[in-house]
């Protein structure tokens, strides 16, 4: 007798095919990139969809003309976490974001957090987020964000992590990581407990509360750090707000981004990744580039206005779809230290945001638009 | 003697006190005393019975009446202010062009009194709003989140969208099924009645961010 094959729903192929082409995508010298290609805009020709981005693949550092120097890094960010007894939601997504990039083939160099690892900065909070990503196989590189920071101003997040600013030297390129999340005093004067305090950052609308700076001390840092470096060795900075001005009352933004962005100038390829704003997001400022990440926990809204021109919004996450808008990703740098950011968004197909996109203006390379715009 | 008079009086109510001691007084002999109470009916203030009355007297009495209620509730005018000092709120419809206006009909004209009336009132059921809308507690999650958290400063709610077909929920939707649906699932709280105070406070609130868009119901 006949086995009757198993019954596949037509999301469960989707998403086997999907994933077989990106894990094909890595290893490719430019002949099988041309099958694969192919035979990707065949499969989608053929089923008559209209839909041409979504599964098109990108040539990017895997060329058969270049050894691939290039290398990925992985990113999980923003996960908010509360008690798991609290809130068990936040808890599963960032396990769900630890899968994935264990799940990636070949690993990443590293893995970064992008900041805001706790909900209310509570010591229980950071330490469980601690435990979930010591299930991450790769390296872990972290970041600080403002809910990590405002109940005890870091003691926690550096007895755990170390110090928020450092920077290092991987394959030709030069990390920075900032903490971008400093806020002038406004809790002293208002007899604020330190409860109080965390509530008020905790609120993204939250009027109350200072703007983000990267402040005098760590940007005199920045500047002895990359006095030694050659202008021409390729720049990535990590910091948890944007570091361009997006949005003041959101703190889509930070304070003191002009004088940063002045010291990072000189440097002729520089690239900013920074978490805050669950979105995608993508800007460029003169020479640099800059990448929002997602987060694990909720989507934000874009801001009723500064929505840098470059941006491809992503489609209004629907609410019925309680993983719609999050995600992680990776960011893929190209042997010639420019690079393309990829988010992983959950439930929907990848978008990439290519360093020729970026380097012609938003002209090349263009990613698949939104259908869903917010309004 | 004291003879208890009772007055419906808010600051804004000046005349009231005036009238309300005009009457005590018809009642008051020379000598007596009237109390005059607030209408909480629990502060009182005492006033001499042959006191002429006069609009500065009056105003004089509902200081006193006014100044006692708030140094017993230290918290009552300091909530708005402080909700508004966290979140901005939007503000009505200026309603000042109006004032001494009207048909010169049964209620006469519209008077400055009338004009901060409905914009106090008004604004405050739109500040509830936004401290529900900001608090885990009072949405009665039980996993510590609340609307902001997703929709800050009530951005992408889009009030002026409903009602409108959900499919996932199977019918038309208004406003507060949403508002529902977001406090029974991604909220974790028990669903709101319609006329509940803080379904009322939360409508309110959403309404009040998007002043200004057009009504385009059924908008995806």
């Amino acid at each position: 007798m006949r086995r009757r094959a198993a019954f596949k729903s037509i999301e469960t192929r989707h998403h086997e095919e999907r994933d077989e082409l990106f894990r094909q995508l890595h290893n490719l010298d430019r002949r099988t990139f041309v099958k694969v290609s192919l035979a990707a805009a065949a499969a989608v020709t053929a089923r008559g969809l209209a839909h041409p981005f979504s599964f098109m693949p990108i040539d990017v550092a895997y060329g058969a003309t270049e050894p691939a120097q290039g290398f990925r890094i992985a990113y999980v960010s923003d996960a908010h976490l509360y008690e798991r007894t609290i809130n068990e939601r936040f808890v599963r997504q960032l396990l769900r974001a630890v899968d994935d990039v264990n799940g990636l083939d070949p690993q990443p160099d590293f893995v970064l957090f992008g900041g805001d690892l706790a909900q209310l900065g509570a010591a229980d909070e950071l330490a469980l987020g601690a435990q979930i990503l010591k299930n991450v196989k790769a390296p872990v590189r972290m970041m600080v964000g403002e809910h990590d920071w405002y109940l005890d101003m870091g003691e926690k997040w550096r007895e755990l992590f170390g110090q928020p600013t450092y920077s290092f030297d991987h394959k030709g390129v030069h990390f920075v990581v900032l903490n971008s999340v400093i806020e002038k005093d406004f809790w002293t004067e208002r007899g604020m407990t330190p409860e109080q305090r965390m509530h008020t950052v905790a609120g993204l609308d939250n009027g109350i509360q200072s703007r983000f700076t990267v402040g005098d001390e760590q940007r005199a840092w920045l500047q002895k750090d990359l006095a030694t470096v050659p202008k021409t060795t390729p720049l990535i900075v990590f910091s948890h707000s944007p570091l361009y001005k997006y949005y003041r009352n959101w703190n889509f933004w930070t304070d003191d981004a002009d004088q940063v962005q002045a010291i990072l100038k000189p440097f002729n390829k520089v690239t900013v990744v920074h978490g805050h704003t669950h979105q995608l997001l993508t800007n460029r400022i003169g020479n640099i580039n800059f990448h929002g990440m997602l987060s694990t926990a909720w989507p934000w809204p874009y801001a009723p206005q500064g929505l840098p021109p470059l941006t491809i919004q992503m489609n209004r996450p629907d609410p019925f779809n309680p993983a719609d808008g999050l995600g992680n990703g990776e960011v893929r740098v190209h042997p010639d230290g420019l690079v393309d950011k990829v988010y992983n968004l959950w439930n929907r197909d990848p978008i990439q945001i290519s360093s020729t996109y970026m380097s012609s203006g938003g002209k090349k390379d263009v990613p698949a638009k939104p259908n869903l715009v917010s309004f | 003697m004291i003879r208890p008079t009772t007055v419906a009086v808010t600051s804004a109510l000046v005349a009231a006190v005036v009238i309300a001691v005009l009457a005590g007084q018809h009642r008051a002999g020379a000598g007596e005393n009237v109390e005059v109470k607030l209408c909480d009916n629990h502060t009182t203030t005492t006033v001499p019975g042959d006191q002429p009355v006069t609009r500065e007297n009056g105003e004089k009495i509902a200081k006193a009446l006014m100044d006692q209620w708030l140094r017993a509730n230290p918290d009552s005018k300091a909530w708005m202010e402080e909700e508004r000092s966290k979140h901005s709120i939007v503000n009505p419809a200026d309603n000042s062009g109006l004032v001494g206006r009207g048909q010169g009909a049964t209620y006469g004209q519209i008077s400055g009194d009338d004009v901060a009336t409905w914009r106090e009132e008004t604004l405050k059921l739109v500040v509830d709003g936004s401290t529900v809308f900001h608090s885990g507690d009072r949405l009665g999650s039980t996993i510590a989140v609340s609307c902001d958290m997703c929709h800050p400063d009530a951005a992408n709610t889009h009030p002026e969208t409903y009602p409108k077909f959900q499919p996932q929920l199977g019918r038309v939707a208004l406003l507060r099924d949403m508002i529902n649906w977001c406090i029974e699932h991604p909220v974790r709280g028990k669903t709101l009645s319609a006329d509940d105070p803080n379904m009322r406070a939360l409508e309110a609130y959403i309404t009040a961010q998007r002043k200004g868009a057009a009504l385009d119901y059924g908008r995806r």
